[in-house]
């Protein structure tokens, strides 16, 4: 087990609601447990509604957490005060980069302000000439033309945009960025791209990143470790491959078989699992290491199982 | 299935990494935002005619003093109701003759006009210079419409940024006031402002300044509940930006259209109650001249002398059109995307 690894993020029992005891209360992310160790990539898939970018909205504080704990290089952060100088630190440390890269650069702004908005709210650069120097260095890390940067985001097409999204979130040296959905909304030509730069940009930086997104596949090309996602629960957690070659919970075994398959062959046989809706959790089900290192949402009884 | 043609690998070259860079380069310039929005705005002709035009009228009236050519007020009552004269040109329209029973008759000779008595738009029931009225009642409608523009962007945008931003309980309680303030007419404010004060602009531009704002709050906190879970709000709030600085880089730029669009209305809102309360008679009071009361004024003796209705209206009509117009040129500006 990798448990000697050091830990960058650990999330605990971690809560997020929505209109709190009114009749339209959303429990978006109900008591989620896990870690993520420095320099993976951890990700997190599920379908529409899942909670998994509340999820990833709740570590980077972009919500005020229900209850639980997030622990950031052993520091709790679920609690810290949102304008503090506590905060400000955080902000550097985690980054994040969007979905949509047409909503997520304001179309007001020139690319060259877009990227360096952390480097002027943390102050990371004096005056304009070094500030010029770093976005071009920035600019030169995604790919994209140093020249581009007084031109504005309608401009570009959706890849570069996206890799604009990713210069922004590392001018501030983050150790940890959450990817929320970073390639769903790209051409399938383009996402390759954005991926293999993301894990460049890893390799170079020993960044950490939690990789959420719906796209299997993709998932398991770029994630160290996966965890599975249904109505604000983490149903099953493993090892990347462990996933795929030995699903344990139903819903990630429907998952698995909804992939298609770029082979006639096999498409023409495949067989779909379905999986039961109607009563997904009991309550005394809970997630439990049944084999080392892969997590699985259920009771003591089929816990023991395994064993 | 025909043979793919063997090609020797020397035919093949790398098409130049440089020459591909010096076709990507362009010759943007450096500028920023600002100075694009003022580069694309110049680069309207129409905008930049009705920036003209308006500059004109403010700057005519902002020295009305020294612009007049007769005291606004001064009454000359054997010289009333003449007709436009533009000196001793015989221009028909403003050669001082008028329409009397059938015959045109020289009004300035009837009326016993000493020589070189002019008055280039005539003169009122009083004879007060019609010229002179306008420009000083130009002022007057100018400042209402400034003063309401002012109240719109200095409480309506913040109070909406405001109430948008923060969202649960806080805007609940800015909503129901905004509900309560809107829910009182603004003839009754005026009217009520009557007991305190004097009528006037006073009690006019207070009654702007209670009510005036509660639209542009409305629009902006409805605009601002949008731009607030757009994703470039989200990573300015990731990267640590205060709600102060995303309001200023964020937010009012991409609410610079609603903002622009609000304030079109705003101003001839603004000067059509300034023109409704005097033309009911609790406005401006007399003799001092708005263009509503010149209207008021003109519209009584419409079918006889047009031409003291037509002055105010042609006026009232050019500071309408260029002020939308320029609304038009300004909301493009602030717009990347417009550029050619």
């Amino acid at each position: 087990m990798a448990d000697e690894r050091e830990k960058i993020v650990q999330v605990r029992h971690l809560k997020q609601y929505f209109n709190i005891g009114k009749p339209n209360e959303v429990k978006a992310v109900d008591d989620v447990s896990f870690d993520i160790y420095k320099g993976e990539t951890f990700g997190l898939v599920g379908e529409s509604g899942s909670g998994k970018s509340t999820t990833g909205r709740s570590i980077i504080r972009l919500y005020n957490p229900t209850d639980g704990q997030i622990l950031f290089n052993g520091q709790d952060i679920s609690k810290i005060k949102s304008h503090g100088p506590q905060m400000k630190d955080f902000r550097r440390e985690m980054q994040m980069i969007f979905q949509d890269p047409y909503a997520s650069l304001n179309p007001r702004m020139k690319v060259k302000d877009i990227i360096a908005e952390g480097l002027d709210v943390h102050g990371l650069v004096h005056g304009e000439e070094e500030r010029e120097k770093r976005v071009r260095e920035l600019l030169d890390m995604v790919h994209l033309n140093p020249e581009h940067m007084t031109r504005y985001p309608y401009e570009f097409s959706g890849g570069q945009r996206q890799r604009i999204g990713i210069a922004r979130a590392l001018a501030v040296e983050p150790q940890f960025v959450i990817a929320d959905e970073p390639i769903s909304a790209l051409d399938v030509s383009i996402q390759a791209q954005v991926v293999n730069l993301m894990q460049d940009i890893q390799k170079e930086q020993g960044l950490t990143y939690m990789f959420i997104a719906h796209d299997l596949s993709m998932v398991k090309y770029i994630s160290d470790r996966i965890a599975v996602m249904y109505r604000g629960k983490i149903v099953e957690l493993a090892d990347s491959d462990e996933i795929y070659s030995n699903p344990l919970h139903a819903y990630t075994q429907s998952l698995l078989s909804a992939i298609p398959v770029p082979d006639p062959a096999v498409e023409k046989t495949r067989q779909r699992i379905d999986f039961d809706h109607s009563k997904p959790f009991s309550d005394d089900q809970s997630l439990q290491e049944v084999l080392p290192g892969h997590f699985l949402y259920c009771n003591a009884e089929k816990a023991a199982s395994f064993k | 299935m025909e043979q793919i043609p063997n090609v020797p690998k020397e035919k093949f070259k790398f098409v130049h990494d440089e020459n591909n860079a010096e076709q990507e380069k362009i010759g943007t310039p450096s500028l920023t935002y600002l100075q694009d929005v003022r580069r694309r705005l110049f680069s309207n002709k129409v905008a930049v005619v009705c920036l003209t035009l308006l500059s004109i009228i403010v700057l005519i009236s902002l020295f009305a003093p020294l612009v007049a050519p007769h005291n606004p007020n001064a009454q000359q009552v054997i010289l009333s109701n003449l007709p436009p004269k533009l000196g001793n040109l015989n221009i028909p329209g403003f050669n001082g003759y008028q329409n009397m029973g059938g015959h045109m008759v020289d009004a300035y000779k009837q009326a016993g006009a000493p020589k070189g008595t002019y008055y280039l738009l005539g003169t009122d029931y009083l004879g007060r210079d019609l010229l002179s009225r306008i420009i000083y009642g130009t002022r007057l409608s100018l400042i209402v419409a400034v003063l309401a523009t002012m109240v719109d962007l200095i409480i309506g945008v913040p109070y909406g940024i405001v109430s948008g931003w923060k969202g649960g309980r806080t805007d609940t309680i800015m909503q129901r006031i905004v509900e309560i303030v809107s829910s009182v007419p603004n003839l009754i404010v005026v009217i009520l402002m009557m007991i305190i004060l004097k009528p006037g602009l006073g009690s006019i531009v207070i009654a702007i300044a209670i009510t005036g704002w509660v639209t542009m709050a409305r629009l902006i906190r409805a605009q601002t509940f949008q731009l607030k879970e757009q994703e470039y709000v989200l990573a300015a709030r990731t990267l640590g930006e205060s709600s102060t600085k995303i309001a200023t880089k964020h937010l009012i730029p991409n609410l610079s259209s609603t903002i622009i669009i609000q304030t079109m209305f705003t101003i001839p809102n603004a000067i059509f109650f300034e023109a409704f309360l005097s033309f009911i008679g609790i406005g401006i009071p007399a003799p001092n001249a708005s263009l509503g009361t010149l209207l008021s004024d003109g519209q009584k003796a419409f079918r006889f002398l047009p031409y003291q209705m037509w002055a105010p209206a042609i006026i009232l009509s050019i500071i309408m059109i260029a002020t939308n117009l320029l609304g038009d040129g300004l909301r493009d500006a602030f717009d990347p995307q417009s550029d050619d």
